[in-house]
């Protein structure tokens, strides 16, 4: 048997090899966002340093793209789709594991559909109905869309959750005469880890997508900035310090909110995924 | 008040419960589903009426050369997309979440730094590695020279090639990705109880070996799962491609797969009116075909393998 610190020695060796491949683009992108021209063209992989550091970049950002705005857009949407999706899912979930109705299965089925059909291809059926109502180019339209692509797996995951909850405690609260709302609101807290993890998880698709964006709300208003990202890179093509300006800005926002709901967003990846 | 007690009340709390979930649910995901599936049906008959055509949008997708020629080949480069992701990005997952479950010291840093890039819109994604492997930028032209390719067309420009793009594109998504199915695997191994993994080891099994024969067997299920998430985002991706290679799929539509495809016939491109007519018909079959997969997974393996207990 080979001894255990070389194993272990290798496993360090493929798993910083790894994080390294990971970092390295990540890395590369920010340093040069903060250097001159001449300097991201002559030696890409050097730091910046006092001579080479330049904010050239984040200035033509700052003057041609409206990117406060977009973040507030991203984060608008974000948020309002993420309360509907964790409320309504929460009510959803909470009514189709506490009570037995003639149509729990049916619905319980209905509402799983969600989880393994991607809403995009109902796009054409979806422009049509946003375009009647006169809702495009509004950030109402993505909340909305957000939601409805998010509840399925909401649902499923805070049923089960609500499912395991021991009933002593809400038929007790039943007795003293609580109302079934009473009991929801009194078991809510209850599941507040599953509330957090339903919310990482449903959080970075909502966050990244780039489709609806472009096609429901593509007006320079509501863009969100991953689109906004998308069409300053694509007119500003030659301009690297603006490029990898708008790139480092755009990456920002969402690593730091990876870093405070990584607990949260690892737990929630690996429930949904629990049979 | 006497008749209320006797008969049971309608119960209003379900319908306050359900009511606001199930409506967003089926307006904005169901209806417009099943809008899009009536509205392939369907085809413009000038002066903006429309004529129900039956099937004729999928025949005319599948058999005239006009769309057949194009179809297929944004068929051809996803199964070859959903292809590297399945031969690359879930064994190294599976290899990674391998080498973490032993508790090397320091795991879960590895984890949260090899997580990081699914965090990031593909947008981003797309664009940083367009810029790293740009012949404008050069960052890894002293690389090549050093592995005597420095002359090699396809390696200089590995994204403007047709031979090499799709490729190197579907190594970007895995590289993107890795982590999603790296977690997945990580939490079913994490699950494995350890005596099992002792008791072999005491046996005087090595490492590999453990691992064959006590721990794959048992994450067999989310092997399963894995595959057919990566099957449907891989059916349903569009983000990378139209961010680095534009609505085109260039070049030479090399890269087109079906969201792309999907994308123009419904919005059109360069002197080609959109067809939404026609991109409901697409949109239709790439919901066959991931509906053929789900099947397939749903009977073909969980009914098999989901069975497996611990």
């Amino acid at each position: 048997m080979r001894p255990r610190w070389l194993s272990g020695l290798a496993a360090h060796a493929v798993l910083l090899g790894y994080s390294l491949l990971v970092l390295f683009p990540i890395v590369l992108v920010f340093q040069n966002s903060f250097k001159d021209q001449m300097a991201i063209f002559a030696e890409p992989l050097r730091p910046p340093t006092p001579e080479t550091f330049s904010l050239e970049g984040y200035r033509t950002l700052f003057e041609v793209a409206n990117f406060p705005r977009y973040f507030l857009n991203s984060l608008t949407v974000t948020v309002a789709s993420l309360f509907l999706i964790v409320f309504l899912g929460a009510m959803a979930g909470f009514a189709l594991a506490e009570y037995r109705f003639r149509l729990n299965t049916f619905l319980s089925l209905y509402l799983a559909l969600g989880i393994m059909v991607p809403i995009r291809l109902g796009t054409v059926g979806l422009l049509r109905l946003m375009a009647a109502w006169h809702m495009v180019n509004t950030l109402t339209a993505l909340v909305l869309v957000y939601t409805a692509m998010g509840l399925p797996l909401s649902i499923f995951v805070l049923s089960r959750f609500f499912a395991q909850l021991p009933p002593d405690f809400k038929d007790a609260a039943r007795v003293d005469g609580a109302s079934e709302y009473r009991v929801f609101w009194m078991v809510l807290p209850l599941v507040r880890p599953a509330l957090g993890t339903v919310a990482a998880i449903s959080m970075i698709p909502i966050w990244n997508d780039l489709w609806f964006p472009l096609i429901l709300a593509p007006s320079d208003r509501t863009k969100t900035i991953v689109l906004g990202a998308q069409v300053f890179l694509g007119q500003f093509l030659n301009d690297w310090q603006a490029v990898l300006a708008a790139l480092s800005l755009a990456m920002i926002p969402a690593v730091l909110l990876y870093l405070v709901f990584s607990k949260q967003l690892i737990r929630g990846l690996t429930a949904g995924a629990v049979k | 008040m006497e008749h209320a007690m006797k008969r049971k009340p309608f119960p209003w709390h379900l319908v306050v419960f359900l009511a606001p979930a199930v409506l967003v649910y089926t307006v904005f995901m169901i209806y417009p589903m099943v809008a899009s599936l009536t509205f392939s049906l369907f085809q413009d008959a000038g002066n903006g009426r429309q004529v129900f055509v039956g099937l004729g949008n999928y025949v005319r997708l599948l058999t005239d050369p006009l769309w057949r020629d194009p179809f297929w080949n944004a068929f051809r480069n996803n199964l070859i997309f959903f292809a590297v992701h399945m031969t690359v990005q879930n064994p190294v997952a599976l290899l990674l979440a391998a080498l973490l479950v032993t508790r090397v010291r320091g795991a879960w840093i590895y984890r949260t730094v090899i997580f990081t890039p699914a965090i990031l819109s593909a947008v981003l994604i797309g664009f940083a590695w367009k810029l790293i492997l740009s012949p404008t930028w050069g960052i890894w032209l002293p690389l090549l020279d050093r592995l005597g390719l420095g002359d090699n067309e396809v390696a200089v420009a590995l994204l403007g090639n047709p031979s090499s793009a799709l490729l190197t594109l579907s190594l970007i998504s895995v590289w993107q990705n890795v982590g999603i199915p790296m977690m997945l695997f990580l939490a079913a191994l994490i699950r494995v109880p350890r005596e099992l993994v002792e008791a072999a080891q005491v046996d005087g099994a090595t490492g590999w070996r453990v691992f064959w024969n006590v721990q794959f067997p048992l994450i067999l299920p989310t092997v399963g799962i894995v595959a057919i998430l990566t099957f449907i985002g891989n059916f349903n991706a569009f983000d990378l491609i139209y961010a680095t290679q534009g609505a085109l799929a260039g070049p030479n539509f090399a890269t087109d797969i079906l969201g792309t495809f999907f994308f123009r016939t419904f919005f059109g491109f360069q002197l080609r009116p959109g067809d939404p007519h026609m991109g409901a018909t697409v949109a239709g079959v790439m919901l066959l075909i991931i509906l053929t997969g789900v099947l397939l997974y749903l009977y073909g393996w969980q009914r098999r393998v989901g069975e497996v207990q611990y």
